[in-house]
């Protein structure tokens, strides 16, 4: 859909000059819809389709969605949890290097795994119930080379305080702490071997609210001291507001729209975008609205509609949607859709509190 | 929505001169749960009325009790769990106000319980696709909970199964009636679970999370739909969540639990506006919102939710305020007792609450005292 080359020609869809730590460029993630007795390939799931995106160093890029939109598939790409069906994922090493993570053969990934790492969603089921908290997060250290036992337990003393857990719970196992402690000690464990990108996939959405708050809190924090970069995975906006510094909004496997975080939330120029904006529920009942929600479902990314994915649902669809799809454009400085008409349609945003 | 809102709050209508009878009345409700390891108190003392036409939401974090009280007032409480005290007062529309059954009376597998469960009061579930059977047409399930409920016959109760369908915004009612759950999408799933709640016409609609599993845009559908069924028919929604944005969207009253007590009681705009226990305040306040200036620290309520077995003395959320006396909060339980019009709230902060439980007052100054440092507590930042 020229997403591509639209980015190529400008350069990137970050400001010049920036330090990229990530540059990923038509990223695609098919699976093949097989049937019949000879398992003949019949179609394709376009999990991820043609993505295109940068990271700079020590921000902040979230990717948001709803189910099925292909958020996740995009995060295990960039990781090589999963390998790309095509695209370019560079990376740009500790040593000042770019690397192509989508085609690195397995001896070279596993050097570069150290650099970047994951925070899971449920801290339930991402911790191994038979290893101590010292071995879990020891693990990685281990892993890679540091086999002085001391040396791992002051390692994984300094990671528990930094993610403000007491050293002294070394020795106990998983079940005796509580999801938000569990979810520091996953945090501890990502960040065991200095990676310079954290990909958090929904690290607060299995939490309670009041928990929820802690580990944000905590992200930021740690995102400070250690001059982290985060690609942050999440469905809840609020949520992405409070951590990003830009966002990526995907549908159907495509990203729609990226643009920085006040730009987005204030004047979204993709009616999806806008419509997810006004989903949300605002935790204030004089802010009660009749809202129009949109009509029917996320459609499917093993047949999709025609044209622009979201044709089907937009309140703003003309004649041109349903059968071209639209270019990923620059539509204001710094901020890219891809929709035919973003130029000429003022979007309701949120109204911004001052974030001074 | 918006004279939903605003024009009709709850405290009027019942301060002004025709004073209507709560359709279900909660009172002191005690379900407990007797396992070997200890009991568990997951709801311990819950009172609240709900209106006809009102939803009441309860809200609170995972073990404070919400989804037990509703199964508590449906009685499909699993064991070990069992009602072991209060009233659960279901007031029939038919008659002059003296048809008033206790449900925690009656036999939870009885002919009674059974005729309720499903006529008067309908449920929908957090997750539809584990609550519709798999080997069943949705429209076989919607037909048989009808005939339930309904001297009807096959043809006619398909037409209505097909109708309800219709009412509740599934496309191609028609079609989709002989599909089984698993070719419905999560949205259109739950709108077959709502029509399935409504076949037989339930005064009461229990929404236990009814959209969590969703994605936004069709949670916002589904809160609408719910919205329109309600002016249509009159029903009352018992709305059950963890958001407190849905909260805000969609109750009239709100009650507020944690850890099997309700803290605090009132309407939803005091609620938001004017919470007055603690913890109210430091939930509102911990919610990152879309609205909130973003990368600024949240205020934070420090520690966890204590485990059920290991449940604080006194008042339940004492081991987390920040306005904790010690002495008396860490000793005595609060009860729920009026603190403003129309508004209740657990907390010996106020006056109220403290000439309630005849406590001694606190000592000079002693009202903002740091929280003592749980022995259990692991990880406090």
């Amino acid at each position: 859909m020229g997403q591509g080359n639209g980015r190529r020609g400008n350069g990137s869809t970050a400001p010049a000059g920036d330090d990229l730590l990530l540059e990923v460029s038509g990223l695609k993630k098919f699976y093949p819809i097989r049937r019949g007795f000879l398992r003949k390939v019949v179609g394709h799931v376009r999990a991820v389709d043609d993505v295109s995106f940068d990271i700079r160093r020590g921000e902040t890029l979230a990717l948001v969605g709803e189910s099925g939109c292909g958020k996740t598939t995009t995060s295990r790409c960039i990781l090589r949890a999963i390998s790309p069906t095509a695209g370019k994922i560079l990376f740009k090493t500790d040593g000042g290097r770019v690397v192509d993570v989508a085609t690195l053969p397995r001896e070279r990934l596993r050097a570069l795994r150290p650099q970047m790492q994951m925070i899971f969603q449920d801290p339930y089921s991402s911790l191994n119930p038979r290893m101590t908290i010292l071995n879990i997060v020891g693990e990685p250290l281990l892993v890679n080379g540091v086999k002085n036992r001391q040396e791992r337990i002051d390692r994984v003393e300094e990671l528990l305080r930094l993610v403000g857990l007491r050293p002294e719970f070394m020795r106990r196992y998983p079940h005796a702490f509580s999801g938000g402690q569990r979810q520091r000690i996953g945090i501890a464990r990502a960040l065991a071997l200095n990676p310079s990108l954290v990909v958090a996939d929904e690290p607060v959405s299995a939490l309670d609210v009041s928990v929820q708050a802690q580990i944000l809190n905590l992200l930021l924090d740690l995102q400070e001291r250690l001059g982290l970069t985060y690609l942050f995975v999440a469905h809840d906006l609020s949520v992405v507001k409070h951590l990003s510094d830009r966002v990526a909004v995907m549908y159907v496997g495509k990203i729609v729209e990226l643009a920085e975080r006040d730009q987005l939330f204030a004047a979204p120029k993709h009616p999806y975008t806008a419509a997810l904006l006004s989903a949300v529920p605002k935790p204030d009942p004089r802010a009660r609205s009749r809202r129009q929600p949109l009509r029917g479902e996320v459609a499917n990314p093993a047949a999709p509609p025609s044209g622009c994915y979201f044709h089907p649902r937009c309140p703003y669809a003309i004649d041109i949607c349903a059968t071209d799809a639209p270019a990923f454009e620059e539509i204001v400085p710094g901020q890219w859709a891809a929709c035919h008409r973003a130029r000429e349609l003022r979007l309701p945003g949120i109204a911004l509190a001052s974030s001074a | 929505m918006g004279d939903r809102v605003m024009g009709d709050g709850v405290i009027g209508d019942e301060g002004g001169g025709a004073v209507r009878a709560p359709l279900l009345s909660v009172r002191d409700l005690k379900t407990y749960f007797f396992q070997d390891d200890g009991m568990v108190k997951a709801v311990d003392g819950a009172s609240f009325d709900v209106f006809a036409g009102k939803t009441l939401g309860i809200v609170g974090e995972s073990g404070c009790g919400k989804s037990v009280t509703a199964r508590s007032i449906m009685r499909i409480v699993d064991r070990p769990g069992r009602i072991v005290g209060g009233r659960i007062l279901l007031r029939s529309a038919k008659g002059t106000g003296s048809n008033e059954i206790d449900l925690a009376q009656l036999n939870a597998d009885g002919a009674q319980m059974r005729a309720i469960n499903g006529g008067e009061i309908g449920l929908i579930f957090q997750e539809p696709m584990t609550s519709f059977s798999p080997v069943h047409t949705v429209g076989n399930q919607i037909v048989e909970a009808i005939r339930l409920h309904r001297a009807m016959g096959k043809q006619a109760a398909r037409d209505r199964a097909i109708e309800l369908l219709r009412l509740v915004g599934v496309p191609r009612p028609e079609g989709r009636v002989d599909e089984y759950a698993h070719q419905l999408s999560g949205g259109l799933r739950q709108r077959a679970m709502i029509a399935m709640a409504l076949a037989a016409d339930p005064k009461l609609l229990i929404a236990d999370e009814p959209t969590t599993a969703l994605d936004v845009t069709t949670q916002s559908q589904i809160l609408n739909l719910l919205v329109d069924l309600q002016e249509r028919n009159g029903m009352a929604i018992v709305l059950i969540t963890h958001d407190l944005g849905v909260i805000a969207e969609m109750a009239d009253d709100v009650v507020v639990m944690y850890l099997g007590r309700v803290v605090e009681e009132g309407p939803v705009d005091d609620i938001f506006h004017a919470p007055k226990h603690p913890y109210t305040r430091a939930l509102l306040r911990s919610i990152p919102s879309v609205d909130s200036p973003p990368r600024r620290k949240l205020p934070t309520i420090s520690g966890s939710i204590p485990h059920p077995y290991n449940r604080p003395p006194g008042c339940p959320f004492h081991t987390r305020c920040p306005d904790v006396m010690p002495g008396l909060c860490n000793v005595v339980e609060p009860p729920l007792v009026p603190v403003a019009l129309g508004q209740m709230a657990a907390c010996f902060l106020y006056p109220e609450v403290r000439a309630a439980t005849a406590a001694p007052e606190p000592a000079a100054g002693g009202g903002r005292t740091p929280a003592p440092l749980l022995p259990t507590a692991v990880g406090r930042r």
